[in-house]
């Protein structure tokens, strides 16, 4: 468990944040810049000292102001890879994976260099120096270095935010390796929605130097209240879904979500195989009717929950069809067709909208799924 | 063009008296640099003030200041003369301390100046791994200022071969003690016929000043290559 509350002024800004969360797979830190996120972390490794407040990983306090208790940053065994990687210019990048190593416990010490050169594949680069790497090789390199001193709980501040599209993907496929592989605690800040959905198991959105709202991740992505928090694009829903059969024929594969069958494009996954998939609100559309003849593949039967706030000329409406799905209409369409919390609906989802990169491997509890 | 034995003497003492200059001040350089860079206290100029008079006073005012705080009778010369029999005055340790003193404002601007400079976030990388803050200044720190270190060191030294006023007025003008080259070549001046010695000396000076230009030089490419990869 890990628990949070820290309150402090810098100026303008106000961090009054408190959250709790399972130090277990990720916990995503979400929230827009300037939210406080970086400083929220910043006071769990102990980089910045909070006025007020609390923080404890499991059974160990870090922090406690009424206590007097601030454990210092190298004494609090947190890794924390940086936005920029902050490599040590002056050493191969072997050193640098070294270099927390002899301060770390012996009997605390659960990654070999070996194992983390092969996790993160970087045996070609250990003899070079940061200044030679590209922008994704800085990162693996950091993420190595911070996972060889140990760590009980791994910080990362947008690890992603200063890499190219391709670098981004390779990058976030090594940080869900090492999620599943090595199970150190990963707490993830991120105002990328799609990193956010792919990676977290537990989000803590963030907004004003505040919490906004925490929990699960399917349950804080469903929600319409937090979209003007989270970005325009970020609106959508997270759907727990399990491989159910391949359409050769069509290119076409079934999963098995709550509510019915979710058609996407081929996926390369076995029968069984549990994932996440995200849909975005844009993606969704609503009819009162149940549409006959339609291109649309997926069409769910479900009920209005809740109507969001006007938004220029559309609104967000949120439908159970078994799990929460985010749609986006306009709002003449939402009167012409006279919806209402209750009102029963046929939410269409069209199978090409899910995007393959937003798929989200579940939990490693299937022993029939293939990959990982 | 062989050197003779007062050549060679003045050149061996010019670089023992800066060599040891600069042996002695680089320590309290870097640490005082380290204050002024990263520190806020009260008293904080008027130490920033103290480390750059010898820049902006005349040499030779240094050179007295010296010889009333450290020659025999001075407060601290005689404590150092009763406590540890250590005699500063009219010695060629006398003329190190001088050249220390008038170099030590060039140093410590120099590493001043790579500190502030320098990356702090990388001090903070290394505290998240476990580091304690002794073990990141002697890993991070120190290898990160070190070109900031080498020029400083380069000026001070560089310094230290020309001083001339402060010595003079602090240690005099001995032969074979205190008799650095900058002296010798002002004694040739001052004799009927020495303006041969004297020429003599300038090129030495000229070929030490050109040698160590060039030493520098490479040893700056050898930290920067060090440092960059």
């Amino acid at each position: 468990m890990l628990t949070v509350e820290a309150r402090l002024t810098r100026g303008e800004f106000t961090l009054d944040a408190s959250f709790d969360a399972e130090a277990d797979g990720v916990v995503a830190l979400f929230g827009a810049s300037g939210a406080g996120k970086t400083t929220l972390a910043d006071a769990i490794a102990g980089l910045v000292r909070p006025e007020a407040g609390r923080i404890a990983l499991e059974d160990r306090v870090l922090f406690d102001a009424e206590a007097g208790i601030d454990i210092k940053p190298e004494r609090r065994r947190i890794g924390y890879v940086f936005q920029d990687g902050r490599l040590f210019p002056h050493l191969s990048v072997r050193r640098n994976l070294l270099y927390g190593h002899r301060f770390a416990p012996r009997d605390r010490r659960y990654a070999t260099l070996e194992r983390i050169v092969t996790l993160l594949g970087l045996e070609a680069l250990l003899q070079r120096r940061p200044g030679t790497l590209s922008g994704g090789e800085r990162q693996r390199v950091a993420l190595g270095r911070a996972l060889m001193a140990q760590p009980e709980l791994l910080l990362m501040d947008e690890p992603l935010a200063a890499l190219d599209v391709p670098r981004k993907a390779q990058v976030i496929d090594y940080i869900e390796r090492l999620r599943d592989e090595i199970g150190v605690p990963i707490v993830f800040v991120s105002h990328a929605v799609d990193e956010v959905a792919r990676l977290a198991g537990t989000i803590v959105v963030m907004a004003g130097g505040r919490v906004a709202a925490a929990g699960p991740a399917a349950e804080v992505m469903a929600r319409l209240d937090l979209d003007p928090l989270a970005g325009i694009e970020a609106a959508g829903a997270v759907l727990d879904a399990t491989v159910q059969s391949h359409d050769a024929a069509y290119g076409l594969t079934e999963l098995a979500v709550p509510g019915g069958i979710l058609r996407v494009p081929r996926l390369r996954l076995a029968q069984g195989h549990r994932l996440r998939v995200r849909v975005r609100a844009r993606d969704v559309s609503l009819a009162t009717a149940e549409p006959r003849e339609t291109s649309v593949l997926n069409v769910f039967r479900g009920r209005v929950v809740e109507i969001g706030p006007r938004r220029g000329a559309s609104v967000d409406v949120a439908v159970d069809i078994g799990a929460r799905l985010t749609a986006r209409i306009t709002a003449r369409s939402a009167d012409t067709l006279g919806l209402a919390p209750g009102s029963e609906v046929y939410a269409l989802v069209k199978s090409v909208a899910v995007d393959p990169a937003s798929l989200v491997q579940a939990e490693q509890d299937n022993p029939g799924s293939e990959g990982g | 063009m062989a050197l003779t034995p007062l050549e060679v003497e003045a050149i061996r003492l010019s670089l023992r008296v800066a060599g040891w200059a600069v042996l002695i001040s680089l320590p309290l350089g870097i640490a005082v640099a380290w204050l002024l860079a990263r520190y806020r206290f009260p008293g904080r100029e008027i130490l920033n003030g103290l480390v750059h008079l010898p820049l902006v006073l005349p040499p030779v005012v240094v050179g007295f200041v010296l010889l009333l705080l450290l020659g025999r009778q001075g407060p601290l010369g005689a404590w150092l003369d009763d406590w540890f029999g250590i005699t500063l005055a009219f010695t060629w340790q006398g003329a190190a301390v001088a050249s220390a003193v008038v170099s030590f404002p060039l140093m410590v601007r120099a590493i001043r100046l790579s500190i502030e400079g320098m990356d702090r976030r990388l001090e903070t990388a290394a505290r998240t791994l476990g580091a304690p803050p002794v073990w990141v200044f002697v890993t991070i720190s120190l290898p990160l200022i070190a070109p900031g270190i080498l020029t400083g060191v380069i000026l001070a030294f560089a310094r230290c071969l020309g001083e001339f006023g402060a010595t003079i007025t602090f240690v005099s003008n001995i032969p074979g003690e205190t008799r650095t080259l900058p002296l010798a070549l002002y004694t040739y001046t001052q004799v009927p016929g020495g303006l041969d010695g004297a020429f003599r000396l300038m090129v030495i000076a000229i070929v030490i000043a050109f040698a160590a230009l060039i030493g520098s030089e490479f040893l700056a490419r050898i930290v920067k290559r060090r440092l960059e990869g």
